[in-house]
């Protein structure tokens, strides 16, 4: 007999983001924490029904800003009082003001690329394989169908009970389950 | 229905303005904005502007291969005008660009959700209109093979940039502007893109379209941190974007050339860059919406309306700048710059002048007129008329105060040559190219952005029909758990205050 895959979770399918939204959390109230949304935009409120509170993007895009001025600035200072000192005129070899231009653009560099790196890295992509893509229907979670996706790892998971769980909830159109 | 506790329902910032006409659904906005993309077959006068684009690409190789072979004296440069064409095209192009950030960045911090529809190709249009630009200093250099040595880096010549002048600090806000814009774009292509990829059918659409948007799967916690990264790369673009056209001026306003030599050129030069850029975005903006008539629900006529109405807004400042630019003349007392004013007016390029105003001072006036700003045809004249207008106001500020500096003796005239215009048309060439290009390749409308502007138009609807005691008819899940819509959210906190004792009292 050929050996059962091994299982992703179990997935809900509905139609509207406020039902996604609803059905969320009230798994979150039943305990579940194992869990994943899945929608075709962005719903305010869902990450936080999901328990998500990281916030690192803003301080690596902080990192990133604060790193690029100052390599702005010093970089020049080296390259004008250090490694090419050009008096021009009598004026101050470290003329800090006309290096501001280059030290702001700077910044703005950096802090722009540590921001969509940090997005990126910090959402695990690019992944190409990911196992919830094996769910029914889900091509349509990129168009116009709304998934919450409760894992097998999930201290309370149980098969039959979260199945029933989620198709009790208001405005699901299936349920199924997910192969890894 | 209205006896219930109803505050729940409400979407904390009414959409009192309708960005969608007709009747859609999520599934019908995916259909229509990716079936450019997707449908076997594009139109054919989608194929006659791609024509278009592809035979002055092929001007525009020619312009450069004749200029490496011969060197930029094909150009008509000449002492005293060593700037002309190469740099009113270069202050051209990136000022175009400018409103595609402004739509993306400026108009995203400020909630608009008008832009929804059109920030994509106006982004795009932003791109391509920085490849255009920085062509031209980067073949200006003469030896574009050597365009490195722009950038500062340890090289065996001992040599570094020159970091005080403003042509240096031209190449970091220029190659800044491009990267970040580049970077923002993509950002926001990629959940689009994994529409493609489960929409597409052809096994090789699905695979580039697979690898291009990294296994996005749209799930909630990616959309969370998705949204902080479009928020914080928003506001780096908004100071960025100001400051790539005030450092672009500041090639002219650190110069003492006279009619250069004055502070109100940054500003003024940022909005003359919005000014020409929403012109821009209007003359391929309504071509587009008669290639593809099923468009119009998304970009409609109020779309255009408002764009008109920012176009106007901008001109007028573009106006106020011409205006102090001979008030300061004037009042410098300065005999070289007072001999600048005396030649703008009554010059030999004195009707390039008359053209500038006329352009961009007199005509947008007629937008102040409401039935005018939704005449297509008319719009889409209009914003050719600002784009040669804003052309002039370059062509003005640079070759007529060369040819007219201080000693007599320098004077001189300055024409362009063959292949002055040559590349000059050659760009717009690529610049169509790579636009449609893009639109058959990439959707041209932010998919998941138009989504949201759906779901909260029927979050509006809904809440207004409890709130008025009728069947709201949308499964009645809408309201649940709304509260936490928009929980973090700060700016909605007065909103949400503001109209809940409108909905108690109900």
């Amino acid at each position: 007999m050929a050996v059962a895959p091994a299982m992703h979770g179990t997935i809900a399918e509905f139609d509207d983001p406020d039902a996604l939204l609803a059905a969320t959390i009230h798994a979150r109230d039943a305990g579940y924490t194992h869990m994943e949304a899945y929608s075709p935009l962005p719903i305010h409120g869902l990450a936080d029904a999901l328990g998500f509170n990281d916030y690192r993007i803003p301080r690596f895009a902080f990192a990133g800003g604060l790193v690029g001025g100052l390599t702005g600035m010093f970089g020049l200072w080296y390259v004008s009082v250090i490694d090419y000192p050009l008096n021009v005129g009598g004026k101050p070899l470290f003329s800090w003001p006309q290096f501001i231009p280059v030290a702001y653009e700077a910044t703005i560099l950096f802090a722009a690329g540590m921001t969509f790196l940090a997005c990126w890295a910090l959402n695990g992509l690019p992944k190409v394989y990911h196992p919830v893509f094996n769910a029914r229907n889900f091509d349509r979670a990129s168009q116009d169908r709304f998934f919450l996706c409760i894992e097998v790892t999930d201290p309370i998971y149980d098969e039959r009970g979260t199945a029933e769980f989620l198709a009790h909830q208001e405005g699901v159109l299936n349920v199924s389950e997910v192969e890894k | 229905m209205a006896t219930q506790p109803i505050q729940t329902e409400l979407k904390t910032r009414p959409t009192y303005e309708r960005f969608i006409d007709g009747e859609h659904d999520y599934t019908s906005i995916t259909e229509i904005i990716s079936d450019v993309v997707l449908s076997p077959r594009p139109p054919v006068a989608w194929f006659l502007a791609f024509g278009f684009g592809f035979f002055f690409v092929n001007i525009f190789l020619m312009a450069v291969t004749w200029l490496v072979l011969r060197g930029t004296g094909v150009w008509g440069n000449n002492i005293p005008v060593g700037w002309a064409w190469d740099i009113i095209n270069f202050v051209w192009w990136i000022g175009i660009g400018h409103a595609g950030t402004l739509i993306s960045a400026i108009l995203l911090l400020m909630r608009q959700q008008w832009r929804n529809s059109i920030n994509r190709f106006a982004e795009a249009m932003t791109i391509f209109a920085v490849v255009c630009a920085g062509m031209y200093p980067l073949l200006h250099t003469g030896r574009p093979w050597c365009d490195y040595w722009l950038f500062p880096y340890p090289n065996i010549l001992g040599m570094w940039p020159q970091f005080r002048s403003p042509l240096e600090w031209d190449v970091f806000a220029v190659s800044t502007y491009f990267t970040v814009s580049l970077l923002f774009w993509f950002l926001g292509l990629v959940p689009d893109i994994a529409s493609l990829r489960d929409k597409s059918t052809h096994p090789l659409a699905k695979w580039a379209y697979g690898i291009a948007c990294l296994g996005w799967r749209g799930a909630a916690r990616h959309w969370a941190r998705y949204e902080q990264a479009t928020m914080i790369l928003a506001g780096v673009s908004a100071p960025l974007v100001l400051s790539v056209h005030t450092i672009v001026s500041f090639d002219f306003a650190v110069g003492i050339v006279p009619g250069w030599h004055t502070t109100i050129f940054p500003p003024y030069f940022v909005a003359g860059a919005v000014f020409a850029g929403f012109a821009m975005v209007l003359t391929f903006g309504l071509p587009i919406r008669v290639l593809y008539p099923r468009l119009k629900d998304y970009i409609t006529d109020k779309h255009l309306d408002w764009m008109a109405k920012i176009t106007l807004a901008t001109g007028l400042i573009v106006f106020y700048g011409y205006i102090l630019e001979m008030f300061y003349g004037m009042y410098s007392g300065n005999t070289y710059e007072i001999a600048l004013v005396m030649n703008r007016l009554f010059g030999p390029y004195k009707w390039f002048y008359y053209a500038l105003i006329f352009c961009n001072g007199i005509a947008p006036q007629a937008l102040w007129i409401p039935s005018l700003r939704r005449h297509v045809p008319f719009l889409w004249i209009m914003s050719l008329i600002v784009g040669v207008g804003m052309w002039l106001e370059r062509f003005v500020i640079i070759p007529m105060s060369l040819t007219r500096d201080f000693l007599p003796s320098n004077w001189g005239a300055y024409d362009p040559t063959f292949w002055d215009w040559a590349l000059f048309l050659g760009t717009m060439g690529l610049f169509t190219f790579l636009f449609f290009l893009f639109i058959k390749f990439l959707p041209m409308i932010n998919l998941f952005e138009m989504r949201e502007l759906l779901h909260s138009i029927h979050s509006h609807d809904h809440a207004t029909a409890v709130r008025e005691g009728r069947d709201p008819g949308h499964g009645g899940h809408g309201g649940n758990g709304g509260t936490t819509r928009d929980a973090g959210m700060p700016g909605y906190e007065q909103d949400q205050a503001a109209t809940r004792p409108l909905a108690d009292g109900a």
